[in-house]
């Protein structure tokens, strides 16, 4: 990838910060995602919820859907290719959407390979579960990173988890001698010059959101806290009782993280949040941030 | 020294918050009307305008803010923030939503394309002594202006980069790319219209250049490189 390639697929993604990304299926919820502040919306068939209660192969959305819902708003539209299916980003591409999300969700078309995304023109987002996983997406082209969490449970437990893993790997980087990064690079099966850049900056080099369960204006202003750059919300808003109000509230929490009165504002009259699963009552096969590696 | 706002509803704020920092000002985040007591400036970053305009409703941020603008704080949009200090739109995509003005502009959003059109350009920029990577991101184009609009810098014959009195409008991201000298250009403005002496702190135009991007390095760090 040029340098000037890399400027403007990072840069896009600094413009989602502060935000939040939601999963739309309609037209109309993607309208009523712009209405309520949403940074960029998801096009998909069906929201991680829906995919893990009705089974079976999940795979990028028919491209009459995304080609409406990228007709229907002003804001930038990503929408999911498979993991390791690069002929499905290849038609993501064409669809002239804004960014790709090579996602877990769906079911993996490679249990090997990721996507090379460094042959493409379009930025590409990855899930990560640790530093290493995020370095070696960042090393394949990704030019944003999000934690898996457990997509379509509303349990924010393991975006927890993942957030406060790759910070923890940061600050241990951080603390390490120049001459111990290599051993660190080896560990966490990352290249060696990523590892120094991440021991320098202190931060990943990519912007770095959330994803996976968040469900509520206060998950949203918890992962904001601790440092994520932004939130993605699939199922959470348009499964519960009341989308508009719910997109809305989530919004002002990210805005507003670091100010309670308004989380606490922000959290009222939403009506039912999304029901939800504990993840650890999701048996292991149907753990969707296993895939990938 | 110098007090910077950057509006930080959304978007690309802490890019701004490091440069401005890392030449000398202090730079602090505006969300509600009380942080904009004290600033000699705004910057207005680049994001989602339509995600800013609509956290910005139903609250008095940016009657408040366009009261200063009014009186003279000197503010500079970039990208999303041009969008909302255009007095025209040429689209509805913002209706009903209220935005600052400031800038008797019409613009177009997204006029440059989707993401996949997004792209760099060398800018021969006013004030610059060579070429200003500009950096257009689904960037909004200045399709009519005012008489008297300086015009700062331009991209095919269209303005990109326009000034009237104390508002700044670009419709690229100086805040990309980690060359400081728009903003420092900026800053010198701000700093000769504060009556403060203590706002002082900026080195005279030419020093700027080569000292300044070599602060930067370490201070802000450029995605994915």
């Amino acid at each position: 990838m040029t340098e000037t390639q890399t400027l403007l697929n990072t840069g896009l993604a600094q413009m989602f910060k502060g935000g939040v990304i939601m999963d739309v299926v309609t037209e109309e919820q993607a309208r009523i995602a712009e209405a309520a502040g949403a940074s960029a919306v998801m096009a998909l068939e069906r929201v991680p919820a829906d995919i893990r209660a009705q089974g079976g192969v999940a795979r990028m959305s028919d491209p009459d859907l995304i080609d409406s819902i990228v007709g229907a708003v002003s804001i930038p539209v990503m929408a999911k290719a498979r993991i390791g299916h690069f002929v499905e980003a290849q038609i993501l591409e064409t669809l002239g959407v804004d960014y790709i999300d090579e996602s877990e969700v769906l079911s993996p078309a490679d249990y090997v390979n990721h996507i090379d995304k460094s042959v493409f023109q379009v930025p590409f987002v990855c899930g990560a579960t640790n530093l290493g996983e995020a370095l070696r997406r960042i090393t394949e082209g990704a030019s944003m990173i999000r934690s898996k969490g457990e997509a379509g449970t509303g349990d924010v437990s393991e975006a927890m988890r993942h957030l406060r893993t790759i910070n923890a790997e940061i600050r241990a980087l951080t603390a390490k001698s120049e001459d111990e990064l290599y051993v660190a690079a080896k560990e966490i099966a990352a290249p060696y010059h990523l590892v120094k850049q991440v021991a320098s900056l202190g931060r990943l080099p990519v912007v770095t959101f959330v994803a996976g369960g968040i469900a509520t204006p206060a998950d949203a202003a918890m992962m904001m806290q601790l440092g994520a750059d932004g939130v993605f919300v699939g199922s959470g808003i348009f499964k519960s009782g009341n989308p508009e109000a719910r997109a809305k509230a989530i919004v002002e929490a990210t805005t507003h993280f670091d100010d309670a009165t308004a989380v606490a504002k922000a959290s009222r009259g939403l009506g039912d949040a999304m029901v939800g699963i504990n993840v650890a009552d999701v048996p292991a096969p149907h753990r969707l941030a296993e895939r990938g590696w | 020294m110098v007090r910077v706002g950057v509006l930080a509803l959304q978007g690309a704020f802490r890019e701004h918050l490091l440069m401005l920092g890392s030449l000398g000002a202090e730079a602090r985040k505006v969300t509600r009307p009380q942080h904009l007591d004290g600033l000699d400036a705004i910057v207005l970053p680049g994001g989602e305008s339509t995600a800013m305009v609509r956290i910005a409703s139903g609250t008095d941020l940016f009657a408040h803010l366009r009261e200063r603008i009014a009186h003279g704080l000197p503010v500079f949009g970039t990208c999303a923030g041009l969008i909302l200090l255009a007095d025209r739109l040429s689209d509805d995509s913002l209706g009903g939503y209220e935005r600052l003005g400031g800038l008797d502009i019409t613009v177009a959003r997204n006029a440059y394309g989707r993401q996949g059109e997004s792209f760099t350009a060398g800018l021969s920029v006013e004030g610059c002594d060579s070429s200003f990577k500009g950096t257009f991101i689904r960037a909004p184009q200045i399709i009519d202006f005012a008489p008297g609009t300086e015009v700062l810098a331009r991209h095919e014959d269209r303005p990109v980069f326009v000034r009237q009195g104390n508002v700044w409008g670009a419709s690229f991201h100086p805040e990309l790319g980690g060359d400081l000298r728009i903003h420092a250009e900026f800053l010198r403005n701000v700093t000769a219209t504060v009556t403060t002496p203590a706002a002082a702190v900026l080195p005279r135009s030419g020093a700027a250049r080569g000292s300044l991007r070599g602060r930067l390095r370490p201070a802000v760090p450029v995605p994915g490189s």
